[in-house]
């Protein structure tokens, strides 16, 4: 079987800026157009431009299945706003983290990641009540492009009559961009301010092209998913497939924050049992205290034990040394303690931090 | 540009000059441009032996981790010390100041390709 691996709308245009394309959850992505540190650089110091189209949407407008399948009470959430939540299997591991846009005419709209984007849709149409409203797979109808970095608000306001300053994080309007029309969402995985802007996939190129030239100015780059990665590793933001998956649960993620225990939800009983019973390891964020460099799957080290895993690694080119989270025993969580890491056969000395490794300086 | 003349290819993407009996090692700009940004190289130590096709050390990117060989057989007598701080001259001048070790005491028993092969063994591997 030959599978092919889909493309965003945004695909030729990558391809005519130079980047180096990979696959990326079944779908054709640029890595990077010039230099993943360059690009990094241009979201943290002036403004990136990201393909994020492929990512999934799903539309769920059945207000009681959304409650039954996300972790987080969504009672509160008004339209217009948005709350970051997982999709929980029923032994409480993580098969998703998810955005839940509240729609003004009714339900939600979960914006999921690429490569899970039709097993979600199945999992959240597998409980759906018959006769409710059917949740809809529409991924595929939208393109999303991210603009993030200081400069991102005003180059984002330069090109729409609606007022930004008053969208705020996590909120969202519908307005039009360079006279495309869109949900502005100021949202991102990058630890900067900006907009996350979803359009339709015809109008995809007339948006990525305007916004290209509109920020020259600002000192624009498009930025790949190399840089994406550099970037959210820096925000502390988990990688669903690397930090988190269905073998791990919401907890020991640290993202206790996204649960609401007092509401039923798929995955509740199983998470207050494991916190019942107590956590047998704990993802925390840690740097080398030398220059070698954690990756995913590298062993934690405690007195010639194996006592862990290495989620995510890499540089943090901010911060100028090397990062990583891992999953550890609760006892070796706490900041400033010391564990090994396993760097090809050599034990390189790690101390924990705490997350998120960077923020931005004036958060708005 | 660097000069590249009697630079000579490994397949695994070093490239060797030869002066006397000393060399100098680095990796190709198709392995640079592969590879992405550079940020950590792990070296060998001055004083030691490296066999043609020997483990020479580990160049990290951005990407992923990879093993550097040595392209030819001889003694470490130099390694690039620039690179602790600057990773990045790999990727800027992979020919010139991002070389990566000298070797001396070398002997030419390794089968290289010269520029024009290594480009055709390139392009084979990218086709």
């Amino acid at each position: 079987m030959v599978v092919t691996a889909e493309r965003t709308p945004l695909y030729d245009e990558h391809v005519h800026l130079g980047a180096q394309m990979t696959n990326f959850g079944g779908w054709v992505m640029p890595l990077q157009y010039s230099s993943i540190r360059e690009e990094h650089r241009a979201v943290r110091e002036a403004v990136g431009l990201f393909d994020l189209s492929h990512m999934g949407e799903v539309r769920v407008k059945d207000e009681s299945l959304a409650q039954r399948v996300v972790t987080r009470d969504l009672t509160r959430l008004r339209p217009g706003r948005i709350q970051y939540a997982m999709l929980c299997n029923d032994a409480g591991g993580i098969i998703d983290d998810v955005l839940v846009y509240a729609v003004a005419d009714g339900g939600y709209l979960m914006v999921v990641n690429a490569g899970n984007q039709d097993a979600d849709f199945d999992w959240i149409g597998a409980h759906a009540s018959k006769g409710a409203h059917p949740v809809l797979n529409v991924g595929r109808d939208w393109a999303l492009i991210g603009v993030q970095g200081p400069r991102a608000v005003g180059l984002v306001q330069r090109l729409t009559p609606s007022q930004l300053g008053g969208v705020k994080y996590y909120a969202f309007i519908e307005g039009k961009v360079a006279d495309v029309a869109c949900v502005i969402s100021r949202t991102g995985y990058t630890g900067e301010d900006g907009f996350e802007l979803f359009c339709g996939t015809d109008d995809a190129v007339r948006l990525w092209r305007a916004l290209l030239e509109e920020g020259q100015a600002d000192g624009i780059r498009p930025a790949g998913l190399g840089a994406r990665d550099t970037l959210r590793l820096e925000a502390g933001m988990r990688l669903h497939g690397n930090d988190i998956d269905a073998s791990t649960n919401p907890l020991e993620a640290g993202l206790d924050w996204t649960l609401s225990l007092d509401k039923d939800f798929i995955g509740r009983d199983a998470i207050v049992q494991a916190r019942d019973r107590g956590l047998s390891r704990v993802l925390v964020g840690f740097k080398m205290l030398d220059r070698s460099i954690p990756r995913h799957g590298y062993v934690v080290v405690d007195n010639g034990q194996r006592v862990g895993t290495v989620s995510s690694g890499n540089v943090s080119f901010t911060l100028g040394y090397n990062i990583g989270m891992a999953y550890v025993p609760p006892t070796l969580a706490a900041p400033g303690t010391r564990f090994g890491v396993d760097v090809r056969g050599t034990v390189a000395a790690a101390e924990v931090v705490a997350l998120p490794f960077y923020k931005r300086p004036h958060p708005k | 540009m660097a000069d590249l003349s009697g630079m000579r290819f490994a397949e695994t993407h070093e490239w060797v000059k030869k002066e006397g009996d000393t060399a100098t090692v680095g990796i190709s700009e198709y392995a640079q441009s592969q590879l992405g940004d550079v940020i950590y190289l792990e070296l060998p130590a001055v004083g030691q032996q490296l066999d043609a096709g020997a483990r020479l050390g580990v160049i990290e990117s951005v990407k992923a981790a990879s093993d550097l060989y040595s392209p030819i057989t001889g003694e470490v007598s130099e390694v690039n010390q620039d690179l602790k701080d600057h990773p990045e001259y790999v990727n800027q001048d992979p020919y010139g100041k991002g070389w990566v070790i000298k070797l001396r005491s070398v002997k030419d028993n390794a089968k290289l390709l010269d520029q024009k092969a290594y480009d055709a063994f390139v392009q084979g591997q990218s086709g």
